[in-house]
């Protein structure tokens, strides 16, 4: 049970290949928008990338600001948005602190499913899967996060 | 998929062309056929100015358009990265080309244009930005005179509307002041380099494009031969080792090879070797300055080689650091050929001519004539206004300074090219200009006469300089059949448009199968006629806008170069260069009739 983490997103060149593969794959689109992950410079190409994709909170907010239930929690973490359920209200994009929910042209919403298929293609390594345990998890263990 | 996107898909075949009138600050989207003839990049500019270019009029016309295109495949595959930026050039008056990466393909694409024209002049500096559903035309007039760097800064503040991914060209004061060594930067790291495209949005008063590539786009009907195809490229490029050599010392890792063939200009091409090399080689940059990669967006390999200075500027430890993309070129022109083997002065170098928006190997090249003129004393301090001398960083920093604002006659000549301050002043003779200011491969009389004639008067013309590596014996005929066809793969490369260096990944019948499993099938079929009309039609319009191969001169300095096969021969570049130029007029002029009367 795993999940997308950016572990090493400091290595990143700013390609775009793996939110396009992410839309080519998972979304059936060309885009490097509509994507479990969006890359973006912090303020300029000179300063590095960030990556912009879905934490699997283990209490999201996004499922429970949703109206219409049509967020689930996955057992693995992170959530999946069933597209016959949502009414496009956009709530969700609105309650996930990190911004990770971003949308269709059309409104729907777009999340990672943790499916690891980014992670092939990623030229540097920054990305990977690894094992879904929340600082909360750590926290409750007196461990520490690594992060 | 909204009703737009359908419509776009089902409208294969066809371009999508934005125009940008900034004289009335009005646009027009307009939908043009024979996508399967004129194919994108390359062939879509050519068929964009014969349409709207004024081949009469001089380049800084209002009405001349400024061009950017990409082609069917950008986006959709890996290291489908580049854009063609095509307009009139400040430099010799005739039809031109310059290309660039950064996120300018990919953002024309999500913009969902396929070529993006602007036209007019706007009554003071602007800013054009263009989106998926937004278009404005903003006063930049606070812009004007300020850097390339510092007004990228204030730009993304300007245009908030954006998710990071957008495209910023923009120009520095050389632009502004019509140089016709003014880049259009793009992204910060990426140039439209050569030729002084700068100098054409100069003319047009706009400092800057944003584009903010805001939408996606559909995948074809057939999704599944597109998905396996993107997955074969993508092994490609890992097995093809482009990944290896692009990442780890980049286009310098050439540096020290051509320095030990004896290849390698240096002091304006005084001499083609210098034991020193070493000192600026590719490893030397990795080594100490470089700072990290970065990819045009789209492209997994990554070949931007971004170094860094970090400089004391108190006695106490106070430091501040600059960055910039290194690249074999710049290193060339603003080291070797200037003399200099410190890695941080040529470093600095770059990123003073990055910041005034000079295009590196014009600057350079342009500097190193003037150095030798002065030398020379056919020039004194009158004019360079500094004590120019070869190996001396600090004057350089300055003239590069006084090259892109054009302080004075000398340097307002200088910066329309070196051989118009020499026409002025003398010195002619050792002018290192090969159509424009010389590239870094003193290879010998093949590269010589390729690039004093080639289309953009570029190394990326054809692969004279690589071929030149590896032959030394004097075959007139093989030569110029070499230059003629190796032309055409880079006219298709051109327009699909691919990075020149996945050239080995892309074959004809790798491109044939993309073009395939997007579903251009008739395009696919017939690559070999697209890539020899594109190739006409780009000559027809250098032809007709005042190109005559015969009335090029190569300086003497070139006949003087000794390169690893001996001291240049004087008959076979002579030779070269008359033959090559009448296969240029044959693939215009069928009965091979010279062109009647040049425009000037
Ligand atoms: S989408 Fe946002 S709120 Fe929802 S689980 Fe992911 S990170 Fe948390
Ligand atoms: S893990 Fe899957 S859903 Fe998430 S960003 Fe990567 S490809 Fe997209
Ligand atoms: S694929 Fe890797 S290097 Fe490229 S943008 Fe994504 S995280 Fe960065």
């Amino acid at each position: 049970m795993k999940i997308l983490k950016a572990t090493r997103i400091e290595r990143c060149i700013g390609c775009h290949v793996c939110s396009l593969s992410c839309a080519r794959l998972v979304h059936g689109l060309l885009s490097w928008q509509v994507s479990g992950i969006r890359i973006k410079s912090s303020g300029g190409i000179s300063t590095g990338f960030e990556a912009t994709y879905c934490l699997a909170c283990k209490e999201p907010i996004c499922a429970r600001s949703c109206p219409t239930g049509a967020i689930s929690i996955r057992k693995a973490g992170g959530v999946r948005i069933r597209k016959d359920l949502c009414i496009r209200c956009s709530s969700c994009i609105e309650a996930c602190p990190v911004n990770a929910i971003t949308k269709t042209d059309h409104g729907f919403p777009v999340v990672c499913i943790h499916c690891g298929l980014c992670t092939n293609f990623c030229p540097h390594g920054c990305l990977e899967m690894i094992e879904a345990v929340s600082s909360q998890d750590v926290h409750d263990q007196g461990g520490q996060t690594g992060e | 998929m909204s009703m737009i996107k359908e419509d776009r898909q089902v409208n294969k075949g066809n371009f999508r062309i934005m125009t940008v009138d900034l004289s009335s600050g009005k646009a027009s989207i307009e939908k043009i056929a024979d996508q399967d003839k004129a194919v994108g990049g390359s062939g879509l500019c050519a068929l964009l100015f014969e349409k709207a270019g004024l081949k009469d009029e001089p380049w800084n016309h209002p009405e001349q358009p400024l061009i950017f295109a990409i082609g069917p495949l950008t986006g959709y595959f890996p290291l489908m990265s580049k854009t063609v930026c095509a307009f009139k050039s400040p430099y010799h008056n005739q039809y031109t080309e310059s290309h660039g990466g950064g996120r300018s393909a990919l953002s024309l694409r999500f913009t969902g244009l396929d070529a993006l024209v602007i036209k007019g002049r706007a009554k003071r500096p602007c800013l054009l930005s263009i989106g998926s559903n937004s278009l404005e035309i903003k006063d930049a007039h606070f812009l004007w005179g300020m850097d390339v760097i510092y007004s990228g800064r204030i730009i993304r503040h300007m245009v908030e509307k954006s998710h990071g991914h957008r495209s910023i060209l923009r120009i520095g004061p050389a632009g502004e002041n019509l140089s016709a060594m003014a880049c259009i930067n793009a992204d910060t790291y990426r140039h439209f380099g050569r030729l002084g495209a700068g100098a054409v949005m100069g003319a047009k008063n706009l400092k800057a494009i944003v584009i903010l590539g805001d939408s996606s786009l559909p995948m074809p009907q057939e999704n599944k031969p597109y998905r396996k195809m993107w997955k074969e490229v993508f092994q490609d490029v890992h097995s093809s080792g482009m990944m290896h050599k692009y990442h780890d010392l980049g286009t310098p890792a050439n540096l020290e090879r051509l320095n030990n063939i004896k290849s390698l200009p240096w002091r304006n091409l005084q001499a083609s070797y210098d034991p020193d090399a070493h000192m600026i080689s590719g490893q030397s940059f990795a080594t100490r300055h470089l700072l990290r990669n970065l990819a045009c967006s789209g492209c997994p390999v990554g070949c931007i080689h971004v170094g860094f200075v970090r400089e004391k500027f108190t006695k106490d430890s106070r430091y501040y650091y600059q960055q910039m993309a290194y690249d074999y070129e710049p290193i060339f022109a603003l080291g070797s050929m200037l003399g200099i083997k410190e890695p941080v002065t040529i470093l600095k170098l770059i990123e003073k001519a990055d910041r005034l928006g000079l295009d590196a190997i014009s600057a350079g090249v342009a500097l190193a004539w003037a150095t030798e003129a002065m030398e020379k004393a056919i020039i004194t301090q009158k004019e360079t206004l500094l004590p120019l001398s070869f190996g001396h960083g600090a004057s350089y920093l300055e003239a590069l300074g006084h090259l892109a604002v054009a302080s004075n006659e000398f340097y307002r000549l200088l910066a329309q090219g070196t051989l118009k301050a020499a026409n002025r002043y003398g010195g002619g003779e050792f002018a290192c200009v090969l159509g424009q200011e010389m590239a870094g491969y003193a290879t010998g009389e093949l590269f010589f006469a390729a690039q004093s004639l080639g289309f953009r008067h570029s190394h990326l013309d054809t692969g004279a300089y690589s071929y030149e590596q590896k032959h030394a014996e004097q075959d007139l005929k093989k030569a110029v059949d070499f230059l003629l066809e190796d032309e055409l793969p880079r006219c298709l490369l051109n327009s699909m448009v691919a990075c020149l260096f996945s050239r080995k990944v892309y074959t004809k019948e790798r491109l044939a199968q993309c073009l395939e499993s997007l579903g251009y099938l008739d395009l696919a079929a017939n690559l070999d006629k697209a890539a020899a009309d594109i190739r006409r039609a780009r000559w027809k319009l250098r032809f007709d806008t005042g190109f005559d191969p015969d009335e090029i001169e190569i300086p003497k300095r070139f006949f003087k170069v000794t390169s690893w096969k001996g001291p240049v021969d004087r008959k076979f570049l002579l030779e070269l260069k008359r033959s090559y130029g009448q296969a240029i007029k044959n693939l215009v002029f069928k009965q091979a009739n010279p062109p009647q009367g040049t425009r000037k």
